[in-house]
């Protein structure tokens, strides 16, 4: 058992050291993309690990809903607060209280700096979605600290 | 939203998977990034000092330990305390220098190699040096000047993992009057 701590800050550190690694024409977008592809890396290794029982997937629904829980709870220790879709292949997660963001702010401060903080876990995300079978494109919002959104996009083959 | 209780002083434990797996992808991508293996040690280093000067005000506030008056103390917290309370395992400490400033830190398990193989073109990678800048880097702050560096390492093939803790020097700060 690790404490919870030493992610968070070992998260930290990663952010600091990586989220402008890689600074091309995109700007912003290729910069925070070391960050999203290790999180993947991480993400599709999880979702192989973490469904311990023959859980059935037999639907989109329910392997977002293992993100909601097992893949959160795994990860922050707590469940995520929504899942809303639109049925066609959209959903959007939010947390009232990211853990990655709780100790920076409650409000606007700090905003512009959030997204760095949110990469890996979009990449998390869609690495854990990949293992289980599904392609999808995974953003995150925020729109006031410490709540945001993660909008995944599953792509039909 | 209170940020206080989310703090609190419990300690939330999750799996270490999690950690295991995103230093990692960490080392990986250390090594796409960097041309030879030291750099990447340099930098893991670099990364845990970091997470070190961060991490033992975490230690202080939660473990209660006081002040230690001398380095067999400090070797004992370490061990004992720190260790399984981060990673959940406590190295044994032996090998102790006969001045008594220098000691050993045996891993059995090193929870940060779950699940690694080094390929054989990295063998100068120090795959766990995070550790080493970590306890640099806590110890730096509670005054003392240390060296860690591994002298075996499981995943080079020893029977053990082993790091070498040497006691450099006690910084002295410029402490405001009357406070110890």
């Amino acid at each position: 058992m690790a404490d919870a701590v030493l992610f968070e800050f070992l998260h930290m550190e990663m952010v600091a050291e990586l989220w402008a690694y890689d600074p091309g024409p995109g700007g912003q977008k290729t910069s925070l993309s070391v960050l999203e592809s290790m999180g993947f890396r991480v993400g599709q290794a999880l979702g192989e690990r973490l469904p311990r029982e023959t859980l059935a997937f037999r639907e989109e629904l329910d392997a977002l809903k293992f993100l909601c829980k097992d893949l959160w709870a795994a990860v922050f220790q707590k469940q995520i607060d929504g899942l809303r879709t639109n049925h066609q292949g959209t959903y959007v997660l939010q947390d009232n209280s990211f853990p990655l963001l709780v100790r920076m702010a409650s409000g606007l401060q700090y905003l512009e700096e959030a997204p760095k903080f949110l990469a890996f876990t979009c990449g998390l995300l869609r690495g854990a979605l990949s293992t289980l079978g599904l392609k999808s494109s995974v953003t995150a919002s925020v729109a006031a600290l410490p709540t945001c959104k993660f909008q995944v996009v599953i792509q039909k083959s | 939203m209170s940020r206080q209780a989310n703090r609190g002083t419990e300690s939330k434990k999750m799996s270490s998977e999690l950690f295991t797996l995103t230093y990692g992808a960490l080392v990986t991508q250390l090594c796409k990034d960097y041309e030879n293996d030291e750099d990447v040690n340099k930098q893991l280093d670099k990364m845990g000092y970091n997470i070190g000067v961060r991490l033992i005000e975490d230690f202080l506030a939660r473990s209660n330990v006081g002040r230690c008056h001398d380095f067999r103390e400090t070797a004992d917290v370490i061990a004992k305390v720190a260790f399984k309370m981060y990673l959940g395992i406590t190295p044994g400490i032996t090998n102790w220098s006969p001045a008594g400033d220098e000691f050993s830190l045996i891993l059995e398990n090193n929870p940060l190699v779950d699940f690694v193989e080094l390929p054989d073109n990295h063998s100068s990678l120090i795959y766990s040096n995070l550790l080493c800048g970590v306890l640099r880097g806590a110890l730096e702050m509670v005054q003392m000047a240390v060296e860690a560096k591994f002298v075996q390492d499981t995943l080079k093939g020893d029977g053990v993992t082993e790091i070498r803790m040497r006691f450099i020097r006690r910084i002295e700060d410029n402490l405001p009057a009357g406070e110890e």
